[in-house]
């Protein structure tokens, strides 16, 4: 089998906390294995673990035990981190430098020399949309511009595998729209990519695989649309001019109707209802479809049922 | 080594745009006027006055210097986690503060250098306007190279200091670690008291604990040689390379232990 590019076994973390330095596990035994070119999405609720994860791995923090391998050489190796990308969760930089001269001094640190150095950060700063403000100061840099840089500096070395804690936090939906994008291309260039969310939407966007994580734990893993938690609840439909009669005839295959305005109503459908033929009919009866979504559980919901349920499996 | 002298040169570049040059011409500022006012108090006194005034003016400014930057070249880096983008950059935790460490040694050299330059620009003046009288009651020239000597035992003793604020800031806040740094510096210039302890009480312990102690604490005194270049005294050669020598293996020790403690500690 290949070399994964990401290998965790058994990863463990306790933080001492409080006066008297009692341990406090936030990540309990996490085993993961990531191969060559996957988008993997790492979620979880609030404290579930994901940036101690990710710190782990960059060895800003040493575990408790386990242990770890990024393209098969453990965590900490210095060749490792020449081939390897992370932005940190709420990333903070040097405030005096401007944003060229801050990514300068990373390029510097991986030996860039000019003139590609200079070629490299102008275009990384384009790609992320802040080159209009290379010569703000940081400190002058909104703080999705600071998000904005921070996975510009994510990329200063051209890294075959990309560690993003929460990409998407502080940015506008252009933005999101925008982070998404690069991701996609970054896979089309076959680079892993190991990003961390709480945005379930953000995921399902771009990723071959998710693992959750909850209390420390790994509660599930693997395909998004396999994960049966996750198919689709059912459908909400949006449509316009709808007249009352073809509303009369489709009511009894409707989970709930909402009137929005006049002519205008949410339609949800159960699950097991072929939405195509419905729209189909709807089109026919001259109404116009303005959206259709698949109802997914939430991740949020996920997290509140798979929890109680290992709370009380924990009590059995 | 290129990672050392980027971190460093950043280092460098972050303390002129803290304004730390404004400090340079402030010295340079109350010499003039000090040497102004002492040629009017005292006459034919005032070069000694402005040599010694001028040389603890030095050190005054380089420990400001080196304990403010240096308490918080690793803790605030740290604090405000701007360290985590650097360190999963092919930089290890040991080159990060050997550059944080010659950084702020750059630093202070380049602003030692530009007050020693002050001070000797003050003395060529105050000689280009002494009568022939005053001249030949100085006890050394207004300008004597022999103040070099002692300049040399100031940077190296602000390089020590820098290397004991940078120990403090690899695991301790700024505040504490200002503290611990003063605290050390002002112990260090009492440490022949320390030494000579032994020979005020009876108990053996206390005299091997006076004197263990003298050796484990830096001795910052062996570094002061202001009083002798003041008066014209030589400072033997041997003296410097000694004393030098023994600053450098303080610096490395301590550069050492902070390193050791600090590439083995979570940052928060
Ligand atoms: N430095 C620390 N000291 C003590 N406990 C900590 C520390 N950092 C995190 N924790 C605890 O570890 C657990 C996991 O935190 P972590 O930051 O990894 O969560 P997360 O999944 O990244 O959450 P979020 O979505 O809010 O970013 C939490 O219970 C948190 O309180
Ligand atoms: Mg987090």
């Amino acid at each position: 089998m290949a070399t994964p590019a990401l290998l965790i076994e058994g990863l463990t973390k306790d933080y001492a906390v409080g006066f008297r330095r009692r341990p406090h596990r936030a990540l309990d035994g996490l085993t993961l294995r990531i191969e060559p070119g996957e988008v993997f999405g790492f979620l979880g609720p609030n404290g579930a673990g994901k940036t101690t994860t990710l710190k782990l791995l960059m060895q800003l923090i040493y575990p408790t035990a386990g242990r770890a391998e990024i393209l098969g050489r453990p965590i900490g190796d210095i060749g490792a981190r020449r081939r390897l990308g992370y932005l940190a969760e709420n990333p903070s930089f040097y405030d005096y430098l401007t944003a060229e001269e801050m990514l300068t001094y990373f390029a510097q640190l991986f030996g860039y020399q000019l003139p590609e150095r200079r070629q490299r950060v102008s275009d990384l700063l384009d790609r992320v949309g802040i080159g209009q403000e290379r010569r703000f100061q940081l400190r002058k840099l909104s703080k999705g511009m600071v998000q904005r840089f921070g996975i510009a500096q994510a990329l200063v070395n051209d890294p075959e595998i990309l560690f993003l804690d929460e990409p998407m936090s502080g940015l506008d939906p252009l933005g999101r729209r925008d982070v998404r994008a690069l991701i996609l291309e970054l896979r089309e260039q076959g680079r892993t990519i190991f990003f961390s969310s709480h945005i379930l939407s953000d995921a399902e966007a771009v990723c071959g695989r998710v693992a959750v994580l909850a209390g420390g734990r790994l509660v599930a893993q693997g395909r998004l649309t396999d994960l049966r938690e996750f198919s689709a609840r059912g459908w909400e439909l949006v449509v316009a001019n709808l007249s009352p009669d073809a509303l009369e005839r489709v009511r009894p295959r409707t989970a709930r109707v909402t009137p929005i305005s006049a002519g205008r109503y949410g339609l949800e459908l159960p699950p097991d209802s072929a939405p195509d033929a419905f729209l189909a009919e709807l089109v026919a009866a001259g109404a116009s479809i303005v959206s259709l979504n698949p109802l997914r559980e939430t991740l949020e919901d996920f997290f509140v049922e798979r929890v109680t349920r290992a709370a009380s499996d924990a009590r059995h | 080594m290129r990672v050392i002298r980027h971190v460093a040169v950043n280092v460098f570049r972050e303390s002129v745009r803290d304004r730390v040059p404004y400090t340079l011409l402030l010295f340079a500022v109350l010499l003039i006027a000090a040497s102004r006012v002492l040629a009017q108090l005292t006459a034919g006194q005032d070069v000694k006055i402005v040599k010694d005034l001028g040389l603890a003016a030095i050190a005054a400014f380089g420990l400001f210097i080196a304990v403010f930057l240096g308490v918080g070249l690793v803790s605030k880096e740290v604090e405000r986690r701007s360290i985590y983008a650097i360190l999963a950059k092919p930089v290890s935790r040991a080159q990060f503060i050997a550059g944080k460490y010659a950084g702020l040694v750059l630093t202070l050299f380049v602003n030692v250098m530009v007050m020693t330059g002050a001070l000797y620009l003050v003395l060529a003046w105050l000689m280009a306007t002494a009568t022939p009288a005053e001249r030949a009651s100085w006890d050394a020239p207004a300008m004597d190279p022999e103040m070099l000597g002692a300049v040399l035992m100031i940077f190296i003793e602000l390089m020590l200091v820098t290397a004991i604020a940078l120990f403090f800031s690899a695991f301790t806040s700024p505040l504490l670690s200002a503290a611990c740094t003063f605290g050390l510096y002002v112990i260090g210039h009492f440490t022949g008291e320390l030494r000579d302890f032994d020979t005020l009480t009876d108990s053996r312990a206390v005299g091997w604990l006076t004197r263990g102690l003298y050796h484990l604490l830096p001795d910052f005194s062996a570094f002061d040689v202001k009083l002798q270049v003041v008066h014209g005294i030589h400072v033997p050669a041997g003296y410097l390379a000694t004393t030098a020598a023994y600053g450098f293996a303080y610096v490395a020790a301590l550069i050492l232990g902070g390193t050791y403690i600090f590439t083995r500690r979570d940052l928060k």
